[in-house]
């Protein structure tokens, strides 16, 4: 499988995601902002950053980059598209997902593992892993409060669109498991049709044993792996 | 000179901090007096912090040479070579005085300055680290300058995706009126593409890269950093430069595709005296002269002057040293990032270097005078008379307190020995996807790419230490920074430092620097570790009151094999505690002198480093072998601290005995040197015990890993929940008191 991996001016986990995809077991291809070429990859991943220095608000500019139209058009019809932090502003910027990213509620940058519950099994992007599974991924943002109207929450919430929710290492989401003052913990959603997620942790850093717990191979195990049984973490 | 500087307002020698004999100097080998650009740019060539002038001579004295070094100090980093065709680069450098006049920006710009550095010899940034001190944190002065600080140096690493993956956080009164933002990079690259600032091809074209050049920190090296503070000194914001770490980032993968390219002849930094430094070094070093067109450079104010164009510390700027044929593509290359190219000189035959200006020649100026020929002082040194009375305090009178555990809690609440989350989890330490150990390690462990090794990097400094001796406190510092490394598995192999001191033209001072130097050379000799760069940072007092002497050590270590590396985590109930090293009744400097008994005074712990050497030896040998599930250096704070911290990190606690020998408050609380706390497996204490014969280092079975508790029989017992909760939240609460 292709996968696909966006650099934006700024973005920084670029290399990251494309190792995370070799790692996998997929064949990373490096996609460029200034590009409106997908390179007929099978999916594409929007990784994390500061994309063009996000001095406007994160991802504001970023949405605009010739490369997101085609990104856009790829998610319509069905493409798998993954938004990792700064990728996950930037599908809210472009209308992708629903909601924004706010300044995390201490209003420092946190860097930190923490849990995550999985929520939903029903996306391109979780489909390998079990309901109410917990796993271990890092965040590193300083924007990540995940905030939507009341109707949109529970919108999200009736369609099993909410993916991952911040919780405590067994699983219980508390308000001292959510670390950036996220609205009902979300971590991660996905659209109604489940190709498209939009998540504030960083699976990338989480596939490799050699650096620590690897709960992102549930994430990409999920659009790689051919025998989704055969993902381990 | 010219006309274009007849109307200029710029100020006289003075006022640009150079001394009357240093003006003279400067008639003498133009033959005349200098143009105004000309005294500017050898106002900011010659000042304290370019030209080294005062250390020199001292620096000169230390061990910068080893098999594995391929360059060292001289050009903008330190490169060592790592095997597998790779080679590590790394460099710590200061930038106390802009920080404390701005935090945000002079943190921000500190490590702007450094990573550049490592982008300068063709390397990729992988790690940053970063030691600061600061005053006192009950004063809310000192908790703004440590927010502001700690949010630059976020805010810069993590826009420009290098992790920042360890340092230090200190408080001391000593530092309340100049703090010391020391931060280290460290880059990564094929041991056959190293570049060089150099400009050695008649006729290679000067290429200048990056940001516009505007009136930010004009004067920055010579009128702030090589100048003690006064009350006037907040009026000097000027001088302190703007970040913009996006275009860092993209300079930086721009920078990294021509050198991947193969299309650059020299790369240099602009960073303290600006353009004039870049020219001129990249000159000087090349044994050619250079033409260069000033009013050529990208400006962001069309009224600024000659003089202040060569001297601006504007950020996020390189000079490409370029063979003419390859032009065009540095600027294609440039152009896809985003990055401005513009051509600005060329590389001439003789020695000058030549700026133009509007047509007019403003200067002309053989560059090695510039950049080399800056005078060289061997200041007069004096101790201190009051050093004598201050080694001689009595500590043995001390009364030994009661309740040891309420001691260890005390101590670990200090400020100084408080869990420091708040700081590290403000940095990205994971991005690049190379961190093996982060800010929790005893060290920093990076795997390299495409190779089964990695590296270790550990910052250490006590100004503690060197206030009361400042010879063997830089031998402790510099031994401590090596046994960090050593305790992850690595072999400690190359030293960058950064010397922070007051004001040079003060005896005292210059016979600490003196006496650090000396320390340190023994050290870096015995260690294996030669010095491969670093920095000085001179003038670091307020109204006369001068900072601890406080030289900070980074050391890089090797590590053969990054699955066999060692944490300083507790693992396994059953495994066995044992004590590496002698422990002797030592003091002075001490955090259980200082957090129990308000008194620093005493001598330094007494080291040997042959002994050190060995204890290195012994680590990285039982490491490798697999015999070691923890290793945790002792250093401020002693067992004590280091037991508290090997239990909370690995959620488990342990059963000790102390011998009678000593009495209870020395084993816990004696800083003596060239001391590991390890745990083993039973079946491996055999094989430890015959290794630390072998190398002669002494080993004490203490006891054994387990339970919820940590208990020395008779001592103290205390849960490890109480141990955690007493590191974890003071700094925090602190922190968050006046928001």
């Amino acid at each position: 499988m292709r996968v696909g991996v966006v650099t934006f001016p700024g973005s920084n986990d670029d290399r990251d995601a494309l190792h995370a995809v070799a790692v996998m077991g997929g064949e990373p291809v490096a996609l460029w902002h200034n590009d409106a070429d997908l390179k007929g990859v099978d999916a594409v991943v929007l990784p994390g950053g500061f994309s063009y220095g996000d001095y406007l608000r994160t991802g504001a500019i970023a949405r605009f980059a010739p490369v997101m139209g085609a990104v856009c058009d790829f998610a319509e019809s069905g493409g798998p598209v993954l938004g990792i932090c700064n990728g996950f502003q930037i599908l809210c910027e472009a209308g992708l997902l629903p909601g924004a990213l706010l300044r995390n509620s201490g209003l420092a940058f946190i860097c930190r593992w923490v849990h995550l519950r999985v929520e939903s099994a029903q996306s391109r992007w979780s489909r390998a892993a079990r309901l109410g599974e917990v796993i271990r991924i890092p965040i590193k943002h300083g924007e990540g409060r995940y905030y939507a109207d009341a109707e949109t929450l529970k919108s999200l919430e009736d369609n099993d669109q909410v993916v991952l929710r911040y919780c405590d290492e067994s699983g219980r989401v508390t308000e001292e498991a959510n670390p950036n003052g996220s609205f009902g913990n979300i971590a991660g959603i996905r659209n109604s049709s489940g190709n498209v997620l939009g998540m504030m942790p960083h699976p990338e850093h989480a596939v490799d044993s050699l650096l620590g717990p690897t709960g992102g191979r549930a994430i990409f195990g999920s659009l790689i792996s051919e025998h989704l049984a055969g993902v381990g973490r | 000179m010219s006309a274009a500087e007849a109307t200029s307002s710029a100020p006289g020698y003075s006022q640009l901090g150079l001394k009357p004999d240093e003006y003279e100097e400067i008639c003498r080998v133009l033959g005349r007096e200098p143009s105004t650009t000309e005294l500017a740019m050898y106002s900011v060539m010659w000042s304290e912090h370019c030209s080294y002038k005062s250390s020199k001579v001292h620096l000169a004295t230390l061990p910068t040479k080893g098999p594995r070094v391929l360059m060292g100090p001289g050009e903008n980093a330190g490169i060592v070579d790592v095997g597998d065709g790779l080679a590590v680069t790394f460099r710590i450098e200061s930038h106390n005085h802009p920080s404390f006049v701005e935090p945000f920006q002079g943190a921000a710009t500190g490590v702007g300055g450094i990573v550049r550095d490592i982008l300068a010899v063709g390397a990729r940034p992988v790690a940053i680290m970063d030691s600061l001190r600061f005053g006192d944190p009950t004063d809310a002065l000192t908790r703004h300058l440590v927010r502001g600080v700690v949010h630059g140096i976020g805010q810069y690493g993590n826009s420009i995706g290098v992790p920042t993956v360890g340092g230090e956080l200190r408080f001391d009164p000593c530092y309340a009126g100049n703090p010391l933002i020391n931060a280290l990079c460290v880059g990564v690259l094929p041991a056959d593409r190293i570049l060089h600032g150099r400009a050695d091809r008649v006729g290679d074209v000067a290429i200048l890269l990056g940001a516009k050049t505007g009136r930010d920190g004009i004067g920055g090296v010579s009128v702030l950093a090589s100048a003690t503070f006064d009350e006037e000194s907040q009026a000097k914001r000027p001088s302190v430069q703007v970040a913009d770490p996006f275009r860092e980032k993209l300079l930086i993968e721009a920078c990294l595709e021509l050198a991947e390219k193969r299309l650059l002849q020299g790369l240099q930094d602009l960073g303290g005296a600006g353009f004039t430094c870049a020219t001129c070094e990249t000159a000087s070093r090349g044994h050619r002269g250079m033409r260069v067109w000033m009013d050529r450079v990208p400006l962001r104010e069309s009224s600024m002057e000659p003089f202040e164009v060569a001297m601006s510390e504007s950020q996020e700027r390189m000079l490409a040293i370029v063979a003419p044929s390859n032009a065009e593509e540095v600027e294609a290359i440039c152009a896809k990032w985003g990055v401005p190219a513009t051509r600005i000189g060329e590389v001439t035959e003789g020695s000058i270097l030549e700026v133009h200006w509007k047509g007019e020649i403003v200067a002309s100026i053989p560059a090695r005078s510039l950049a080399d020929e800056g005078p060289v002082y061997e200041r007069p040194m004096e101790r201190p008379e009051w050093l004598d009375r201050v080694q001689a305090t009595d500590l043995s009178r001390l009364p030994v307190p009661e309740d040891l555990g309420e001691a260890l809690v005390k101590i670990l609440s200090d400020p100084n020995q408080a869990d420091a989350a708040w700081v590290y989890e403000q940095y990205d330490f994971l991005v690049q996807h190379n961190t093996l150990e982060g800010p929790t390690g005893d060290a920093a462990v990076l795997r390299l790419p495409n190779s089964s090794r990695g590296i270790a990097i550990s910052t250490d400094g006590n100004g503690h230490y060197s206030y009361l001796d400042p010879y063997t406190g830089a031998a402790l510092s510099t031994a401590e920074a090596a046994r960090n490394v050593a305790c992850t598995g690595a072999q400690p192999v190359a030293v960058t430092n950064c010397l922070n001191f007051g004001n040079p033209e003060n005896p005292n001072v210059m016979w600490q620097f003196a006496e650090v130097i000396r320390g340190m050379g023994d050290a870096c000799r015995s260690l294996g570790t030669p010095v491969t760069g670093g920095n000085v940072s001179f003038y670091n007092e307020t109204s006369g009151e001068a900072i601890h002497p406080t030289p900070v050590v980074g050391v890089l270590g090797l590590l053969e094999d990054v699955e066999r590396r060692c944490g300083n985590a507790f693992r396994a109930s059953g495994d066995a505690v044992w004590l590496l090293g002698p422990t002797m009744v030592e003091f002075g400097g001490s955090e259980y002198s200082r957090v129990i008994h308000g008194v620093l005074g005493g001598l330094p712990p007494s080291i040997d480093l042959d002994l050190e050497a060995r204890l290195h030896k012994l680590l990285v040998e039982s490491i490798s072998a697999g015999l070691l599930s923890s290793a945790h250096d002792l250093s401020e704070g002693g067992l004590g601290v280091a037991l508290a911290e090997s239990a909370i990190a690995g959620g488990i606690g342990a059963d000790l005995h102390l011998p009678q020998r000593k009495a209870p408050h020395v084993w816990l609380f004696s800083e003596s040197a060239s001391r590991v706390l390890v745990s083993v497996c039973p079946e491996a204490e055999d094989d430890l015990r015959a290794m630390a014969d072998r190398w002669e280092v002494p080993a004490l079975r203490l006891g054994q890993v387990g339970g919820d508790r940590v208990n020395i029989d008779g001592v103290l017992d205390l849960s490890v929940t109480e141990l955690g909760e007493a590191r974890r939240s003071p700094l925090p609460r602190l922190m968050s008191e006046g928001l």
